[in-house]
């Protein structure tokens, strides 16, 4: 059984205590409309939310698949430490800041900062896949993790914005584009995906092509750049000691 | 050779009558000052080393050491110190940003120096705490402006939630990974035991530590470092870190080398790469950004949990802080420029912020003119002292004060300001193995619940001596103070008359 919830005029602590307090695994939450934190710190639970959810959705989520059939807003996944979000449609800013573990799928384009702070550790490596284009500042302070472009309908211009890997020191962006990504920081070394690469990212991209309908060899084929950072201690020669 | 452009700082004088040539300071300098010459059958320094941390002198068997400054001076001129002249000799060799710890050195108006304590005589007798009742206990939290009746007509004694405290003074944020894990277990223990509450800081919250939970405020700053469901819900409160008095406007970057396993584990982020917390939220831009966060937290808590809102005093703090007790944050943190750090750019620490006299006065003073001082508690650190500071600083409004360098102090630090060697000699501020174990938590524990008793047991006696028997009443009670040697200007920030008056 799945519990549905109809949001319509709920005030978004009343939605997320009904979210948080439901015995069923899966929850339906109907007409949401900016309501924030949906699923904020949800351990195992299957949502589906139909409608716009508001900011900080699955903000600190904890082993649960959020699906949202419309666009999401501002930080998305927030500090997430595992599951998996995916957004049938666009994405605002900040999405997946400082997550740590899990994965954020994103059909269309997302906002600025995406994947700001993403950082990994031991065994906890993050992932955001974004199908079209991103905003600026995309993987700021970047320490560990995969973020994926893939650009899908914008084949003849870089789909990322400006900024791109400002302060990264860990972790790897990848972009299918012939166009690289230009004015990317001195830490930043950009490359072009070697088959290896590309084998290491064939299992998110096909579970991004599974979850919205395109065929990961086909986007595969297609040439990647792919962005490391060359230094783990961007900050180590900056310093004399007083 | 390359010729040196300054000489030594310090200087080591070993009494060679006393020395026994047992060889302890040199076991114990992770500077590696102190070596022993087989062929002069000599113990010899090299001076230029040396941090003047005081530890070789405090563990010397025979008392054969001594540390000084260097009387090497250049020409005096009162414009360019012998300090500013090292400092660009320093940079013009290596090119870097000039690194520094603790509090600033430079000699700035100490504002608790200037303001005393009123005490009652004749009418209004004082009180003998030894003899009498007092209360030191405090509640940080929103105080509700009215009284709500539920629909029956019984009074809704649903409140926020509080802290309680039965001190009104806490440990101030010091993270795991800038501090020692045995560092970090003294506060725990000494906070849990006192009934009051440590500050994780924003490096996570080792697993040993969640036992302390109760009496642990955990961090959340702009890198996220160890943040997760477990963590927010093991606090019992939960601070948001906008700013350090010590450095406005800088984030913390740990560096790699201070990341080894077990901090990495902490802070969930890999081992040996820099751990950066650039000072803005990247989320945040405005209160009503603010107002987010403090809900996303609120809401993984289920409301549970006060919210902190830790700001740097800087020159418009009161605007800022009225905008923050409005954001729905429970209680405000002011750091003021004078706090302590584990490591901070030198120019910033000595030169960006305001005292926390002048910033208390100003928020308690706004927040009252806007009748909102009930939203939020104020809790004030950087550079607080001693038990009279704290008076001082409650007498100006604050609800409560974080201590840091006075409980580093009660550890063993000597202030010798080189926290971000991460060389500590007394075991604080390093992650080396063999330097951590000289922190001994069951003995800092106990020492730093000492010191908070010996705080608290003054406090008590001033606020007798002023005929006042519960904290409460002394909190904003500005008529307890008078200024001296401030001139007016000084005198209505902080709200209060001169000496005389
Ligand atoms: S650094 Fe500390 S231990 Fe070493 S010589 Fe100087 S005062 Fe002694
Ligand atoms: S904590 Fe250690 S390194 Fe830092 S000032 Fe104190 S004694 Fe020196």
């Amino acid at each position: 059984m799945a519990t549905k919830i109809n949001a319509t005029g709920m005030h978004y602590k009343d939605l997320n205590h009904l979210v948080s307090s439901a015995k069923d695994k899966d929850i339906i939450i109907e007409n949401a409309l900016g309501h924030r934190y949906i699923g904020s710190s949800a351990a195992d639970k299957n949502i589906e939310i139909h409608g716009i959810p508001g900011n900080a959705l699955g903000a600190y989520l904890n082993d649960c698949r959020i699906n949202v059939f419309a666009n999401a807003q501002d930080a998305t996944g927030d500090t997430m430490n595992s599951g998996e979000i995916i957004i049938h449609g666009n994405c605002g800013d900040a999405a997946g800041y400082g997550m740590r573990d899990g994965k954020i799928l994103i059909k269309g384009s997302a906002g600025y900062r995406a994947g700001i702070h993403m950082k990994e550790y031991q065994s906890h490596i993050p992932m955001i896949v974004i199908g079209e284009k991103v905003g600026d500042f995309l993987g700021e302070y970047q320490a560990g993790g995969r973020i994926i472009v893939l650009g899908i309908g914008h084949e003849d211009e870089c789909p990322v914005g400006s900024f791109c890997g400002t302060g990264m020191h860990g972790g790897a962006i990848y972009i299918r584009t012939e166009h690289a990504p230009k004015g990317l920081p001195v830490q930043v070394k950009c490359t072009d995906a070697s088959p290896e690469d590309i084998e290491a990212i064939r299992p998110d991209v096909e579970e991004f092509a599974a979850s919205f309908g395109y065929n990961a060899d086909e986007l595969l084929k297609s040439h990647f750049f792919k962005l490391v950072p060359n230094t783990a201690n961007p900050y180590k020669q900056l310093y004399v000691n007083n | 050779m390359p010729v040196n452009f300054f000489p030594a700082q310090f200087e080591v004088i070993r009494n060679t009558d006393k020395c026994i040539k047992c060889r302890a300071c040199e076991r114990q300098c992770s500077n590696e000052v102190h070596f022993y010459d087989a062929d002069y059958d000599k113990m010899l320094t090299k001076d230029a080393q040396c941090v003047d941390c005081q530890r070789c002198v405090c563990i010397c068997p025979t008392g054969a050491l001594k540390i000084r400054p260097n009387e090497n001076a250049f020409r005096e001129s009162a414009n360019y110190t012998q300090q500013i002249m090292i400092e660009n000799y320093r940079q013009a060799g290596s090119g870097g940003v000039l690194l520094s710890s603790m509090g600033t050195p430079k000699d700035y108006p100490v504002y608790w120096d200037k303001i005393l304590i009123n005490a009652s005589q004749v009418t209004n007798p004082s009180i003998d705490p030894l003899r009498e009742p007092m209360e030191t206990k405090v509640f940080l939290g929103k105080k509700p402006s009215t009284i709500k009746k539920n629909p029956d007509g019984s009074i809704n004694t649903e409140l926020p939630p509080h802290l309680e405290l039965n001190i009104p003074i806490m440990f101030s944020a010091m993270s795991y990974g800038s501090i020692s894990k045995n560092a970090h277990e003294s506060l725990a223990r000494a906070a849990a035991e006192l009934g009051t509450y440590y500050n994780t800081g924003e490096g996570g919250l080792h697993k040993d530590f969640y036992q302390y939970g109760e009496n642990t405020i955990v961090q959340v700053a702009s890198g996220r470092f160890g943040v997760f469901k477990g963590y927010l819900e093991a606090g019992a409160a939960i601070e948001i870190k906008m700013g350090q008095g010590a450095k406005p406007g800088i984030g913390g970057h740990l560096p790699g080398a201070k990341i080894r396993e077990d901090v990495s584990r902490t802070r969930m982020i890999p081992m040996g790469t820099d751990a950066i917390s650039p000072a803005p939220h990247h989320d945040i831009y405005s209160i009503e950004d603010l107002r987010q966060l403090i809900f996303s937290l609120k809401e993984a808590t289920e409301y549970k949990k006060p919210v902190i809102v830790k700001i740097a005093a800087v020159h418009n703090v009161a605007a800022i802080a009225s905008g923050i007790a409005r954001s729905g944050a429970d209680i405000i943190a002011i750091d003021g420029f004078r706090g302590g750090t584990g490591a901070a750019p030198t120019r910033i620490r000595d030169n960006v912020g305001i005292p926390i006299e002048l910033a208390l006065a100003a928020v308690d003073q706004r927040l009252r003119d806007e009748g909102i001082r009930n939203e939020v508690s104020i809790v004030v650190g950087g550079s607080i002292r001693s038990s009279s500071d704290a008076v001082k600083a409650i007498a100006l409004g604050a609800d409560a004060i974080y201590i840091g360098t006075p409980a580093l102090l009660a550890l063993g630090c000597h202030l010798c300001r080189s926290c971000h060697s991460g060389k500590c000699n007394w075991g604080i501020a390093t992650q080396r193995p063999d330097l951590v174990k000289r922190l001994n938590p069951e003995i800092g524990y106990q020492r730093l619940v000492n010191l908070v008793h010996a705080w608290d047991h003054e406090i008590k006696e001033m606020m007798g001596g002023m005929g006042i028997n519960s904290i409460e009443s002394l909190r904003g009670n500005r008529l307890m103070l008078r200024g001296i040697g401030l001139n007016q200007k000084e005198l209505d920030i902080l709200g209060i008359q001169h000496a005389g008056e």
